[in-house]
C-alpha cells in the first residue's frame, strides 16, 4: 500500500472495473463457443465471477488506510454541511476567530515577556543586585529597592566568591557634540563587569576593560547598533574615531550588535563609568547592580556572600556616621534579572490573559448555542440516518470533528487576527509594557492556538454531540413533518447557557468597572502641577569642561532662564534637577531639625528627597506655595543656606505649613549648615501618580559653594508648548547663550503625565475591551435565546391569542424570561467577581475589589441590557397573527 | 472438512495462489481469465480460482512489484488486462517454488499414515 495508490485508488477502481467486464466479456465468447446462447452465456460468465462489487471493494480497502478514510470523509462532511449554511459558519467563524485570535494575542506577549528568556547568553544565570534599607524608607525609589553605591560595587567586585561577574551602570543623557549639531543621546555608563555578566560580545572591537575605567587618558566609548547605523552609516571604520561626549574626546572601541539593551534600557552610546578610587564614599546610591552567578551558586548564597561584605565595606570607605549606616539596616537583595525588567506588569498581563480567556468562554457559549439550535433543525436528518444504519459513534463524532472543525477554522483566521493585533499593538507601542521589542507569535504560541481551537472544538460540539445521537430514533421519526414542542432538556441546556454568559460577562465588567473608577481616581489626584500640557520640559547638560566655575554655570542657567521667557507667549520658566515622574534617580539625604534630636543616639534623621531648583520653577509647573516665599536670584549667587520644604514634611516636623517658617534644619552629617526654612510648597507627586507624595526638601540650584546642579530639566509654561515652531524658538533661546549645549528629552509635561498613566490606561483598555466585547456577546445570547424561544413558540403564541392573551401579556412573559434568567446569572456573578477581582487588587488605585457602586452599576446595566435585548424578539412574539401560526402546521 | 469433496473450492493455501499465479506467468504474460484457466487446467480442474480472490492476489503481486499489468487485445480482441512478471516476480517464482515444494512435501509427510492403512 503507497501513498500513491491511496491518493489515487478512485482511479484504481476504475482499472479494476474494466478488467472485470473484460473478464466476463472473454468468458462470454467462451460460452458461447461452447454453444450456449448469448444471454445464457453473459449469465454463466457473470454468475462465476462472482460479486463483482465484492471483489472491488476488497481491493479499494486493501488501498486505503482505514482511519484517514473515514476521518477524510467525514471532514468533507463537514465542509459541506458548514457550506450550506453559510450565515451560520460566518458568524461562529467571526466570533470563535475573535475569541482565539485574541487568546493567542494575549498569551504571545505573555510568553514573549514572562516566559521567555532574557536575549543573553544563559539569561538564567544573572541577577540583580539591590540593596535593603528598611531603616531609611524614603530611600528607596520607584522599584522598591535601595541602589549600589559606586564604593559598594567596588568591594562587591573584589570580594565577592559567588559572581562570574558584577557590574553597576547608570542610564544619563549625554552630549555628543563632533559629530553634527550637538544632540542628547541617550547613553549608559557602565562599569567593568556590567557588559562581561551580561555576555553578549560587541558586533566590532571590544568591551570595556577595568582599565578603562581609571581616570586620565583618553577615555573609551562604545556605539549603540542603531547609532552607528544613523550616525556612521554602519562604517566598519569606526573603531578608532574619536567623538566628543559632554565635552571630552572619547575614542570609539567597539559596537553592540542590534537589539542589544543593558537590562531593560536602549542607548545610542555607552560610555566606561570613571570611578576614582581615593575619591569614593559610603554614599551615592544611584547605580543599578547587575551581576552572573557563578555555577552552582543561587540568589541565596549569593545574598549571604555580600551580607558577609557588609563590614568591609563600613569600615573600608569614608563620609556619612558609621552609626546612621548601622542604622538604615542595609541588606542585599538579589532579585533574578527578568523580575526587573518584567516588574509588576506580569501581573496585569495575567489578569488580561483571565480576561481574555472569559471572552473566548463566552463566546463557545454563544457558538454552542448556536449549535444546538442547528442541531435541532437537524435532529430528524440525524434520526433517518441512524434508522439507516448509521452507528452512534459515527454520529457522535461527525457532530464533534464538525465542531472540531469549525474551530480549527476559527483558530486559523483566528492566527491572523492575532498577527495583526501583534503588530498593532507593537507598533502602538504602550508605554509600561516591557520586552515589546521580544514579542513575537512564535511556536509556542501557535500550539497554544492549536491546542485552545482543539479545546474549544471539543467543548462546542459536546452538548450538541452527546445529546442528538442518543434520541430515541422513533419519537424524531415521528415529529417528521410536524413542529413538535422543543423539549424541556435543551431548554434547561440553553438556559444555562445564557446563565453563564451573563455571570461571566458580569465578572469581565465588573473587572472594567473597577479599572474606571481607578481611573477617575487617578485623574482626581492632584499631582503638584497644572495644565500640564502646556508644560514644556527639556533636559540641558552643562558639563564641566564646557563651563567649570559653578558661579558660571549658574549665570549661563539664569540667562537661558531670561532668553527663553523672552519669547513671545512664554509666561514662565525655570529649572530644576527632575520634574515629577520624569523617570530619572532621585537624590536623598537625611535630615536633622535643629533642636530636635531624632533617633536614640541624636544622630541625622530620616532620610528624605532633595531636589534643586531655580527661582520661578514652582510658579512655573503651578506647584502652589502653601505657605512663605520662593526663592530668588540674589539667594543664588550669594549662596544663602535657605531651603524649601514639601506640605507633609512641614507637616510632620512642625505640625503646620505656617509653623516651619524660619525654622532650621541640616541635611547630611553634622559639618554641613543649617539652613533657614523660607517657604513650604504644595506635596507633588514625584514617584507617579499612584504612589504617595514622598516629604521634599528643595534647594536652591547652586546648594554650596562648590556645588552646582548642572544637568537639569527646564520648564518653560506657554499656550503653544509643544509646536514645532515653539520648539525651534526654544533652541534658538538656548544657544544664542551656547551653541554646544545640546537640548534633549524634549517633551511636555503631559507627555510625562501620561506616562506615568500608561499601565493603567493599558489594563483600562484591555478589560473596557474585553469587557464591551463581553456585554455584547452576552447580550446576543439572549436576544438569540429568546428570538429562538419565540419562533418555537408561535403554535403556543398563536393559541394564547387566539384565547384572549393580550399582546402585552405575551411579551411580558418573554421579556420575563430573559431577566429571569439575567438576574440568575448576574447573581452567580456578583458571586463569582467578588471572589475573583480580588486577584486585581494591587492594579486598583483608592478603589476596593468589593465596590458597591461598581456591582450596582454593573448589575443594573446587564439586567437593562438584558431586557432589551428580550424584548425586541418579545415584540415580534405578540405580531404574531393567531391565524397564521396556527395554520402554519 | 471439506463440504465437497472435488474439485477444491475450498480456499487455496495461504499463498499458495500466489505461487500458482506466478508460475503460470512463467510461459508469458495473459490476463485474469486465460491466468483462472491456465491454473484449472493445469491442475487437471482440482484448484478451481476463486475470482474473488484471484483478482485481489493479482492486485497485490503487483503492489509488491513481482508482477506488472497493461492493457492489451485478448485472443478474441477485445481488451483485456494483461499480467507478465517483473525481474524481482522472476527471482521469486524460484524462491516460491522451492517453498511450495516444501509445503507439498510436509503436507504428504502428514496425511502418509493415514493413507497408508485404509
Amino acid at each position: 500500500m503507497s501513498w500513491m495508490r491511496f491518493m489515487r485508488r478512485r482511479h484504481w477502481d476504475d482499472e479494476r472495473a474494466r478488467e472485470l467486464q473484460s473478464y466476463v466479456e472473454i468468458e462470454t465468447s467462451d460460452n458461447i463457443a461452447r454453444g450456449m446462447t448469448p444471454d445464457a452465456a453473459r449469465h454463466a460468465a457473470g454468475r462465476k465471477l462472482g460479486n463483482r462489487t465484492r471483489i472491488r471493494e476488497d481491493i479499494y480497502t486493501m488501498n486505503t488506510m482505514g482511519v484517514l478514510e473515514t476521518w477524510g470523509r467525514d471532514v468533507r462532511y463537514g465542509v459541506r454541511v458548514l457550506r450550506r449554511n453559510p450565515t451560520f459558519a460566518a458568524v461562529a467563524l467571526l466570533t470563535l476567530a475573535l475569541g482565539i485570535g485574541a487568546n493567542t494575542a494575549a498569551f504571545a506577549v505573555l510568553n514573549s515577556v514572562l516566559f521567555e528568556p532574557l536575549p543573553y547568553p544563559n539569561a538564567d544565570e544573572l541577577v540583580a543586585v539591590w540593596n535593603r534599607a528598611p531603616g531609611t524608607p524614603g530611600l528607596a525609589d520607584v522599584s522598591g529597592g535601595l541602589r549600589l553605591s559606586p564604593s559598594m560595587y567596588v568591594t562587591y567586585a573584589e570580594g565577592n566568591r559567588t559572581f562570574e561577574h558584577i557590574g553597576i551602570w547608570s542610564p544619563r543623557a549625554a552630549a555628543v557634540t563632533a559629530v553634527s549639531e550637538p544632540e542628547q543621546m541617550r547613553s549608559i555608563a557602565v562599569s567593568d563587569g556590567t557588559l562581561q555578566a551580561l555576555g553578549v560580545p560587541p558586533q566590532l572591537g571590544r568591551w570595556f576593560s577595568a582599565a578603562d575605567q581609571n581616570p586620565g587618558g583618553t577615555p573609551a566609548v562604545m556605539l549603540g547598533h542603531g547609532y552607528w547605523q544613523r550616525r556612521f552609516g554602519g562604517d566598519r571604520n569606526v573603531l578608532g574615531r574619536i567623538i566628543t561626549v559632554e565635552a571630552v574626546p572619547h575614542e570609539i572601541i567597539g559596537v553592540m550588535p542590534r537589539g542589544f539593551r543593558v537590562v531593560d534600557t536602549d542607548a545610542d552610546i555607552l560610555v566606561p563609568l570613571r570611578l576614582e578610587r581615593s575619591r569614593l564614599l559610603r554614599t551615592g546610591f544611584t547605580y543599578l547592580g547587575v551581576a552572573r552567578l557563578k555555577p552552582g551558586a543561587t540568589i541565596a548564597t549569593a545574598n549571604a556572600d555580600l551580607a558577609r561584605m557588609f563590614s568591609t565595606w563600613l569600615n573600608g570607605w569614608p563620609g556619612g556616621s558609621t552609626q546612621f549606616y548601622e542604622s538604615m539596616r542595609l541588606t542585599p537583595d538579589i532579585r533574578p534579572l527578568k523580575q526587573d525588567v518584567v516588574g509588576g506588569v506580569g501581573r496585569i498581563l495575567w489578569v488580561v490573559m483571565g480576561t481574555i480567556g472569559i471572552v473566548l468562554l463566552i463566546a463557545c457559549a454563544n457558538v454552542t448555542n448556536l449549535l444546538l439550535v442547528r442541531a435541532e433543525g437537524r435532529q430528524q436528518e440525524v434520526a433517518l440516518r441512524a434508522a439507516l444504519g448509521a452507528g452512534s459513534w459515527r454520529l457522535t463524532r461527525e457532530l464533534l470533528l464538525e465542531s472540531v472543525l469549525l474551530a480549527l477554522i476559527g483558530g486559523l483566521l483566528g492566527i491572523a487576527a492575532a498577527h495583526a493585533a501583534l503588530r498593532l499593538l507593537v507598533s502602538f507601542g504602550p508605554v509600561g509594557l516591557p520586552r515589546l521589542e521580544d514579542i513575537a507569535l512564535d511556536a509556542r504560541a501557535l500550539t497554544f492556538a492549536l491546542l485552545v481551537s482543539l479545546g474549544a472544538g471539543v467543548l462546542l460540539g459536546l452538548a450538541p454531540a452527546l445529546k442528538y445521537p442518543r434520541r430515541r430514533i422513533a419519537a424524531a421519526l415521528h415529529g417528521i413533518g410536524r413542529t413538535v414542542g422543543i423539549s424541556r432538556e435543551r431548554h434547561r441546556t440553553q438556559n444555562l447557557l445564557v446563565v453563564a454568559q451573563v455571570a461571566l460577562a458580569l465578572v469581565l465588567l465588573v473587572g472594567s468597572g473597577l479599572m474606571i473608577r481607578t481611573f477617575q481616581a487617578l485623574r482626581a489626584v492632584e499631582p503638584g502641577f497644572t495644565n500640564p500640557e502646556q508644560l514644556q520640559i527639556m533636559r540641558i547638560v552643562i558639563p564641566t569642561p564646557t563651563v567649570a566655575e559653578p558661579e558660571r554655570v549658574v549665570r549661563l542657567q539664569n540667562d537661558i532662564v531670561n532668553s527663553l521667557a523672552a519669547i513671545p507667549g512664554v509666561v514662565s520658566v525655570g529649572y530644576v534637577n527632575s520634574m515629577p515622574m520624569e523617570g530619572l534617580p532621585p537624590s536623598s539625604d537625611p535630615i536633622t531639625v535643629e533642636g530636635r534630636p531624632v533617633g536614640p543616639s541624636d544622630g541625622p534623621g530620616p532620610v528624605r528627597r532633595l531636589k534643586y531648583l531655580s527661582p520661578g520653577l514652582l510658579a512655573a509647573s503651578g506647584t502652589r506655595l502653601v505657605a512663605g516665599r520662593d526663592l530668588t536670584w540674589a539667594e543664588v549667587y550669594d549662596v544663602r543656606p535657605v531651603v524649601l520644604v514639601s506640605e507633609n514634611l512641614a507637616r510632620e516636623v512642625w505640625g503646620s505649613p505656617a509653623d516651619a517658617l524660619g525654622k532650621r534644619i541640616r541635611v547630611g552629617g553634622p559639618q554641613a549648615p543649617w539652613r533657614e526654612v523660607i517657604g513650604v510648597a504644595q506635596d507633588v507627586r514625584d514617584n507617579g501618580v499612584d504612589a504617595p507624595a514622598p516629604a521634599i526638601v528643595y534647594f536652591s540650584a547652586r546648594f554650596s559653594r562648590d556645588g552646582v546642579t548642572r544637568a537639569t530639566t527646564f520648564v518653560v509654561r506657554s499656550p503653544q508648548a509643544g509646536t514645532a515652531d515653539f520648539l525651534r524658538q526654544v533652541q534658538e533661546a538656548i544657544w544664542a547663550n551656547n551653541p554646544t549645549l545640546p537640548v534633549g528629552a524634549t517633551q511636555t509635561m503631559q507627555d510625562v503625565y501620561a506616562r506615568s498613566l500608561a499601565r493603567p490606561t493599558f489594563t483600562l483598555l484591555m478589560l473596557g475591551l474585553a469587557g464591551s466585547v463581553a456585554l455584547a456577546l452576552g447580550v446576543i445570547g439572549i436576544y438569540g435565546l429568546i428570538s429562538y424561544t419565540v419562533t418555537q413558540r408561535r403554535r403556543e403564541i398563536g393559541i394564547r391569542l387566539a384565547l384572549g392573551a393580550s399582546q402585552a401579556e405575551v411579551r411580558r412573559r418573554f421579556v420575563r424570561h430573559g431577566v429571569i434568567l439575567t438576574s440568575v446569572g448576574v447573581a452567580l456573578g456578583v458571586i463569582t467577581a467578588m471572589a475573583v477581582t480580588r486577584l486585581m487588587t494591587s492594579l486598583l488605585f483608592e478603589v476596593s475589589p468589593l465596590d458597591p457602586l461598581t456591582y450596582v452599576a454593573v448589575a443594573v446595566l446587564l439586567v437593562m441590557a438584558a431586557a432589551v435585548a428580550s424584548y425586541v424578539p418579545a415584540r415580534r412574539a405578540s405580531a404574531v397573527q393567531p391565524v397564521e401560526a396556527l395554520a402554519a402546521d | 472438512m471439506p463440504t465437497r469433496d472435488s474439485p477444491m473450492h475450498s480456499e487455496l493455501l495461504q499463498g499458495t495462489l500466489d505461487m500458482l499465479v506466478l508460475h503460470t506467468l512463467v510461459l508469458g504474460a495473459a490476463h485474469g481469465h486465460a491466468i483462472a484457466h491456465a491454473i484449472a487446467r493445469q491442475s487437471d480442474a482440482v484448484l478451481q480460482v476463486e475470482h474473488g480472490s484471484l483478482y485481489p492476489a493479482l492486485h497485490r503481486l503487483d503492489d509488491r512489484g513481482w508482477i506488472t499489468s497493461f492493457w492489451g487485445p485478448s485472443e478474441n480482441n477485445r481488451k483485456a488486462k494483461y499480467y507478465r512478471l517483473t525481474p524481482e516476480g522472476r527471482k521469486q517464482v524460484g524462491a516460491q517454488a522451492a517453498r511450495g515444494q516444501q509445503l507439498v512435501h510436509a503436507i504428504g509427510r502428514i496425511l502418509e499414515p493415514v493413507t497408508a492403512q485404509p
